[in-house]
């Protein structure tokens, strides 16, 4: 009785932490932003900042210039320059940008970073080859936060 | 586009990187002192959202523009050597070689590459180079069909384009053309794979710009087949256009499938008016 107990206990923990992560599906945008942390957790700016300048992870200076990234090397012109971005958007913005920026800028070349299906001849990464949807999410929950976090380092 | 450029020397410098490689975008091509290059040109009608065209040469270094001045510097020109041994050579049971029909390439292919990928009548579909040269291999030559990005297959199509050079590119996209043009132009603007990516998000709404460290060029296929740096080796349109669908994180087409096709026509049509330049070279 009592192991059943705590069996359940455990159960019930784990349901808890799982219910903090929000799935890419369930995300819920207004007019693009996303007021409560995907993770459930806080970001780590730091862990952002390794997010955004890595060619395996977010690799967002491919696209976009960042002043305070410039010993990574090579920053690209395609996104506006994210130079005060803290200044501009609010947290809940960031975090809708990051995860979804479609939701708020329609048309945009800017990728979903936390999203799994609808997408045309979706392939498996880079190898070329088809993949079934759902598709991992280019980043986690906590990758977006991280990201979110250093976003909100970057004022003027 | 100078703006750009401007800005990203500034932001190189700022980064404090030696010797940045970037593009002297206003350099003229002309190939062995003797063949003038169209590399920047006025769109054409159909192509609605480019007002000027330029050829993917003005993107690049100008270590990688040198190479292609100087036939003796462009690694390109082994595949047409080695093309042209291939052209005298007899192959298949019919006993004939290229030359035993179309004698001297130089002047029997003179504007064949300007106008392909091309509607075929008696075939009932437009044809690229690759499928014009494996029709006459078999139906001619009784020879096996060469791969579409095989050595000798994108050999033979830089020596067909090699004597072509400085001719401008002329696809027809009307008459029975028009139906595979339009396939083309709705998978060119079509957001491809988990990146959501279409042709046109790079090279039409972002040329010029840079994307990592890459300089986007407008896509531009009438430098094809090209000597990339990167691989060191020549490349066929379809062998890059499956790289670039592949890097949008998407199921990409085969080579010589009916999209990718239809793809190389509406992209050699956006390029009417700059010249031929296979093989060119490119990083």
């Amino acid at each position: 009785m009592k192991h059943r107990a705590l069996t359940l206990a455990c159960a019930v923990t784990l349901t808890g932490a799982a219910w903090a992560e929000t799935a890419p599906e369930a995300v819920s945008y207004d007019y693009g932003a996303v007021a409560e942390s995907l993770s459930g957790a806080p970001g780590d700016p730091e862990a952002g900042r390794a997010v955004m300048v890595s060619r395996g992870l977010g690799n967002c200076i491919a696209c976009h210039e960042v002043t305070a990234l410039s010993d990574a090397p090579f920053h690209g012109e395609v996104g506006p320059m994210l130079d005060g971005a803290a200044d501009r958007w609010t947290e809940a913005e960031l975090r809708g940008i990051v995860a979804n920026a479609k939701m708020m800028f329609d048309g945009t070349m800017m990728p979903a970073f936390y999203k799994t299906s609808g997408y045309i001849r979706p392939g498996d990464a880079f190898t070329g080859k088809a993949a079934t949807e759902p598709l991992p999410p280019l980043l986690t929950a906590q990758q977006i936060e991280d990201v979110v976090a250093y976003l909100l380092t970057l004022k003027e | 586009m100078k703006n750009k450029m401007l800005r990203s020397v500034a932001v190189l410098v700022a980064v404090g990187l030696s010797a940045p490689v970037l593009a002297d975008e206003d350099a003229d091509l002309v190939i062995n002192e003797e063949i003038e290059i169209t590399v920047r040109a006025p769109a054409p009608d159909h192509t609605e959202n480019l007002s000027e065209i330029f050829s993917g040469w003005v993107f690049r270094s100008a270590e990688t523009q040198a190479m292609q001045m100087d036939d003796f510097d462009n690694p390109g020109m082994i595949g047409v050597e080695s093309a042209m041994a291939d052209w005298a050579a007899v192959d298949g049971s019919e006993g004939k070689s290229c030359a035993s029909c179309h004698e001297d390439a130089e002047t029997s292919m003179k504007g064949v590459r300007a106008v392909y990928p091309k509607w075929n009548e008696e075939a009932g579909e437009v044809r690229t180079l690759e499928m014009q040269i494996n029709d006459c291999r078999t139906t001619r030559m009784g020879a096996e069909e060469w791969k579409w990005s095989g050595d000798d297959m994108v050999d033979m199509t830089a020596l067909i384009s090699s004597v072509s050079r400085g001719m401008p590119m002329n696809v027809a996209i009307d008459g029975p053309a028009r139906e595979t043009w339009e396939k083309g132009k709705e998978i060119y603007y079509t957001r491809y794979g988990q990146l959501e990516l279409a042709c046109a998000n790079c090279h039409e709404d972002n040329y010029g710009n840079m994307i990592r460290a890459d300089h986007l060029s407008q896509g531009q296929t009438n430098g094809f087949p090209v000597y990339r740096l990167k691989t060191a080796s020549l490349n066929s349109t379809h062998k890059r256009f499956r790289g670039c669908i592949r890097d949008t994180r998407a199921e990409t087409f085969a080579e010589g499938s009916p999209e990718f096709i239809a793809l190389d026509l509406y992209v050699a049509s956006r390029g009417n008016g700059l010249s031929v330049e296979g093989p060119s070279v490119r990083n």
